[in-house]
């Protein structure tokens, strides 16, 4: 094939793409919006995404902190390292780092697990049957989801804050000699809320995109079991470009003012 | 008699592959139509463009007098809801246990109360032979014939008006065969529903069917009472309920 040909057919593939992703992301707002409200699902998913996520983000949140401060340490000429190395563990960990490695954590989790059920349920005429069941599948699974991973991924990133905080501390005090209580003090006095708030708010969207990514990719599956397969890494490969594009955007829109 | 389902000049492609390239069709209120035709030849199609799940690029289809191709969300759904469906492979949600399975429509759609629902699954169990030890299993650990019932169960459970039954009863033994065949046939003499149901079995299609269609090539080529079936001389049927290899249908590259 030509080149020119081969760029004309992949610029018009990504556009059919997005404007299918455009039309899903807006039939999807709709199926929020509008009743019925499977609350019990909600509950369900919530459980899915957020709680049983609760460890890798944990365990990644608190090695995090730990390596922070080991790196901010050593790299630093040690003069007044208690403060500089507590005030930056907090900055990076609750507005950067926090949010976006465990959103990447939980895109790997949940974003292939969503993508991987729902594809399946597609290539077996279950949302077929779903449809001819008097039930929208935009209502029955997609919402649910998407709104379970709205809420979910915050409260993580909370969890997250103060776990790799604590992973700051211990790292700090056990083997680079800080005084506990002057640490402690430092991150609190430091810390704003600006900086939490900032984390949860970039946390939320990350929610929003692992979600419509599985579901997507699920929805639009085709061709049995290598098609879910396909589905299910395009769901963990664009939700993670996406986390972090989208997280570069965030910082120099709220950072700017 | 009206008609309560009727396509006319119904065409549908997946690209450059044209499946159903013109199909007339009609069933009678309250009557059975037993659709046959080889693998491949477009039924589950046609039945699935009935149904709304695919899109015909050409033609009409009527569900009591009022076109329905092309309508969405409610409208849609309310023409959705006086029908009954079992599909091909089952189509069984795997997260839920089997009764809530066969209870679906009545729990997500009309807000049936759990104890009703599960007294629901009971009785429209019980019609196709299946007992309360099902109840609680999830469609993982099915046999496929008992998969086949609980996707029958539940096309019924709520007593649409108009049912489908996409082969419902491949995989079973014969006197299941049987059961499923007198089944369909009460739904039709009992329940007054419209019904069109999809098979392979010759035996089935004469307990079930007042009327037959022979769908070949994209076209029905062959329609009429059940009764006439064995005394038409057509040569595309006469092959095809003998089950014959040498006669005018084409077998390879349909
Ligand atoms: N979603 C789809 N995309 C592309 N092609 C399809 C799709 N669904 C069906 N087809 C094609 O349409 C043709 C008819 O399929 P259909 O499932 O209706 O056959 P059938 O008559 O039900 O056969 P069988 O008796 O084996 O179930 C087949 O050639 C199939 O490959
Ligand atoms: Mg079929």
């Amino acid at each position: 094939m030509n080149p020119l040909a081969r760029i004309g057919r992949f610029f018009l593939g990504f556009l059919a793409h997005t404007g299918r992703l455009a039309v899903f992301i807006a039939h999807s707002f709709v199926a929020i919006i509008q009743p019925p409200y499977y609350l019990r699902l909600i509950g369900q998913q919530m459980i899915r995404i957020g709680y049983f996520s609760l460890p890798v983000v944990a365990l990644t949140s608190f090695f995090t902190g730990g390596v922070l401060a080991l790196q901010i340490y050593y790299g630093g000429n040690q003069f007044n390292s208690e403060a500089i190395v507590s005030s930056i563990v907090a900055l990076g960990i609750t507005r950067e780092l926090g949010p976006v490695l465990g959103g990447l954590m939980v895109a790997g989790r949940v974003s292939a697990a969503i993508a991987a059920e729902i594809g399946t349920m597609r290539v077996t005429e279950q949302i077929d049957a779903l449809t001819t069941l008097s039930t929208e599948p935009f209502k029955y699974l997609v919402a649910p989801r998407v709104i379970a991973a709205v809420i979910s991924m915050p409260l993580l990133a909370l969890v997250a804050d103060i776990i790799g905080i604590m992973g700051g501390f211990v790292v700090g005090t056990q083997s680079l000699g800080f005084n506990p209580a002057i640490y402690m003090q430092l991150t609190i006095d430091f810390i704003t809320p600006d900086d939490i708030t900032s984390g949860l708010i970039k946390a939320a969207v990350f929610g929003f995109i692992i979600a419509i990514m599985g579901c997507y990719n699920g929805y639009h599956s085709a061709g049995g079991a290598q098609g879910v397969g396909r589905a299910t890494t395009n769901a963990v490969v664009s939700a993670s470009i996406l986390i972090l594009s989208a997280n570069y955007l965030m910082t120099s829109l709220l950072f700017s003012s | 008699m009206t008609d309560m389902i009727k396509l006319s000049n119904v065409h549908k492609s997946f690209g450059s592959k044209h499946v159903l390239k013109g199909v007339d069709l009609s069933v009678e209120k309250g009557s059975s139509l037993v659709v046959i035709g080889g693998s491949g030849s477009g039924k589950s199609v046609m039945m699935k463009s009935i149904l709304g799940l695919l899109t015909p690029e050409k033609g009409e289809i009527e569900i009591n007098g009022h076109p329905t191709v092309g309508l969405k969300g409610g409208k849609r759904d309310l023409v959705n809801r006086q029908f009954g469906m079992l599909f091909q492979n089952g189509a069984l949600f795997d997260s839920l246990p089997v009764w809530q399975n066969v209870s679906f429509a009545a729990m997500q759609g009309s807000n049936m109360p759990a104890d009703e629902a599960l007294e629901l699954a009971k009785e429209s169990l019980a019609l196709v032979g299946l007992g309360e030890n099902v109840l609680d299993l999830y469609p993982a650990s099915l046999s496929g014939g008992m998969h086949k019932r609980v996707g029958l169960a539940r096309a019924i459970a709520t007593r649409p008006p108009i049912i489908f039954f996409d082969e419902p009863t491949t995989g079973l033994d014969p006197i299941m065969t049987d059961v499923i065949n007198h089944l369909i046939r009460d739904c039709v003499n009992e329940l007054g529903a419209t019904t069109m149901t999809i098979t392979h079995d010759m035996s089935s299609v004469r307990t079930i069917g007042d009327k037959a269609a022979l769908l070949y090539q994209g076209k029905i080529i062959w329609s009429g009472n059940v009764d006439a079936l064995d005394q038409s001389d057509d040569p595309f049927l006469v092959q095809f309920i003998n089950g014959l290899a040498d006669g005018p249908i084409e077998i390879a590259g349909a």
